[in-house]
């Protein structure tokens, strides 16, 4: 049992794996990285950004030496309707906290940093097992072979097939995770900065809710790599199931409204690629630690998906693991008493907070998504059909008809359903 | 012109196993009204055979992202990651 034996084995090489194994092998320990793709990187997809925090900590040279696509200064929102859109832009000049990059050269090139302060890292290695022995935790089972540590961290993302194997971890259901589908499409440096009006190696970050996915709980987001845009949404499950359309269906069909078709057209589709969004939110978080094991990241279902984050959340909860991992082998000891010091530390970071601040966020927008996906897309995108148009009947009789339509379309039922949900929703965010 | 899944899978590097990491439980499927397993891939792997009544898996297109594992309601699929050397690379992500 000895020769096979290190101090810590992470599963998983995305984001949280990655960070833990920077961290333990900063400490000198001995950490072995298991990762089942050909690199770190070659399974995984987002949007997306990364975020300065808590990057920078791990990765200080980050912004000179990673792969990193453009650099995010302006951030739109589109409200979208079949034939007309309502969109808001956050430009800044201040210092850019967000960076747009592609998975696959992105977390290869994290794995590779922590591989060069010492961890030894495995790819084409399948996890399939987790090994116990006195109801502790102590390895792993791979396709060939057996490996033990005295501690165990599961960073392998939403699907976490190893925390389920341990119990720690319930079934999560179709409307507790979402489908994310998206296109790289090559586009010339130059047209990207002019059809998204930005300067040399900056970058845009849309986010879009409404048409196609009216009444379905569901998100399109369009960000700016250097030669390519990445073009996706992400669904829940059960929407796709109740109204029988597939997501890359909904995608094409994404594309093709009039607010998306100008932003996408002649680029040349690069890649295809799909992943799972943990959509569960605070409620959904497990069982964090046991004997010998933590769990991390996507495994632990710590997603912010109200803001769209996922990988500043995983990248720490990788590191402090990591560290109660240290502590519990310089001071030997690998119980779940020891190792109820990452939740401890989870717990007083701002995105465990931010989490919890949403725990009910996405649940009530699930339940109300015919109006908050649907019928207030339509309305925002009336008003303004109003306020643009000009015609022979007098704005004010055409507001008059709006509010009566309104109230005339809404039920009183409905709009007091709607009201009280709003009200739930900022109650929630503020108290 | 939109494309197909099949197209834009064309764009993904693959090597998939000769065996599928996928295995349907065929009477459940049978008696199943939802079949959310059509719906929810992104990569078109399942496919209703009314003749043989039963479900065709293309394995062999699958992105691994586990969309079926969770949506299958009554969890009448065997799933599994494909062996180590095999399945999907993403060049980009
Ligand atoms: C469409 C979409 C858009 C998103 N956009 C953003 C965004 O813009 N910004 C953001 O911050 N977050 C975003 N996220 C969320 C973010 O991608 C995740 O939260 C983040 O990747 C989680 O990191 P992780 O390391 O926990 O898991 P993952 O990145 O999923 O990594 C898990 C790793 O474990 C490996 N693995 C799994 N099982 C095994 C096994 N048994 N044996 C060996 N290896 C295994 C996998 O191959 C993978 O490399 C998005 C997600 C999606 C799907």
């Amino acid at each position: 049992m000895t020769e096979n034996k290190v101090d810590v084995i992470i599963v998983g090489a995305g984001p949280a794996g990655s960070a833990a194994a920077i961290t333990l092998a900063r400490a000198n320990k001995k950490v072995v990285l298991l990762e089942r793709g050909d690199f770190a990187g070659s399974k995984n997809m987002f949007g997306g950004a990364i975020y300065e925090y808590p990057t920078n900590e791990l990765y200080p040279t980050f912004k000179e030496e990673a792969p990193i696509e453009r650099i995010n200064k302006e951030h739109r929102y589109i409200i979208n309707d079949d034939k007309s859109s309502v969109s808001v832009s956050y430009k800044s000049e201040k210092p850019s906290t967000s960076y747009t990059v592609l998975r696959a050269k992105w977390d290869k090139w994290c794995a590779d940093r922590a591989v060069e302060l010492g961890a030894y890292f495995s790819p084409q290695t399948t996890v399939r097992e987790v090994l116990k022995k006195d109801g502790k935790v102590v390895g792993i089972r791979t396709d060939e072979e057996d490996f033990f540590a005295d501690v165990v961290i599961l960073a392998d993302g939403v699907n976490s097939l190893l925390a389920k194997q341990l119990g720690m971890r319930r079934d999560i259901k179709d409307s507790e995770a979402a489908i994310g589908v998206k296109e790289v499409l090559k586009l010339p440096k130059e047209v990207i900065e002019q059809r998204f009006n930005l300067g040399e190696n900056e970058g845009c970050v849309t986010e879009i809710i409404g048409s196609p996915m009216k009444s379905m709980m569901g998100l399109g987001f369009i960000y700016t790599n250097k030669e390519s845009i990445s073009v996706g949404i992400g669904v829940n499950l059960d929407e796709l199931t109740k109204n029988k359309i597939t997501p890359n269906e909904l995608l094409n069909l994404f594309k093709e409204t009039p607010a998306i078709a100008p932003l996408v057209k002649d680029g040349e589709l690069l890649e295809y690629s799909a992943h799972l969004i943990p959509e569960g939110g605070f409620k959904a978080i497990p069982k964090l630690y046991d004997d010998g094991v933590m769990i991390v990241g996507d495994a632990a279902m710590l997603v912010n998906n109200v803001h769209f984050e996922g990988t500043n959340i995983a990248m720490l909860s990788g590191k402090l693991a990591a560290e109660t991992a240290i502590e519990a082998i310089d001071a030997n000891d690998f119980s779940k008493s020891m190792l109820s010091r990452y939740e401890q530390k989870l717990k007083n970071t701002s995105f465990y907070k931010d989490l919890k601040t949403y725990k009910d966020t996405v649940k009530t927008a699930h339940n109300n998504s015919e109006s908050f996906f649907g019928y207030y897309p339509e309305k925002i995108n009336e008003f303004f059909e109003i306020i643009t148009q000009t015609g022979y009947i007098p704005k004010k009789s055409l507001f008059r008809r709006y509010i009566k339509n309104f109230i005339k379309e809404r039920k009183y039922s409905s709009l007091f359903k709607d009201i009280v949900s709003f009200i739930k929703i900022s109650i929630g965010i503020i108290k | 012109m939109a494309k197909s899944t099949d197209e834009k899978l064309s764009t993904v590097k693959s090597k998939p196993y000769t065996d599928s990491h996928l295995v349907p439980a065929v009477q459940d499927c049978r008696q199943c009204g939802e079949k959310a397993c059509l719906y929810v891939c992104p990569a078109g792997v399942y496919e209703w055979n009314n003749d043989l009544q039963q479900l065709t898996v293309k394995f062999e297109n699958c992105l691994e992202c586990g969309a079926c594992r969770i949506a299958c309601s009554k969890h009448s699929l065997e799933w599994k990651y494909p062996n180590s050397d095999y399945g999907i690379t993403y060049k980009l992500g």
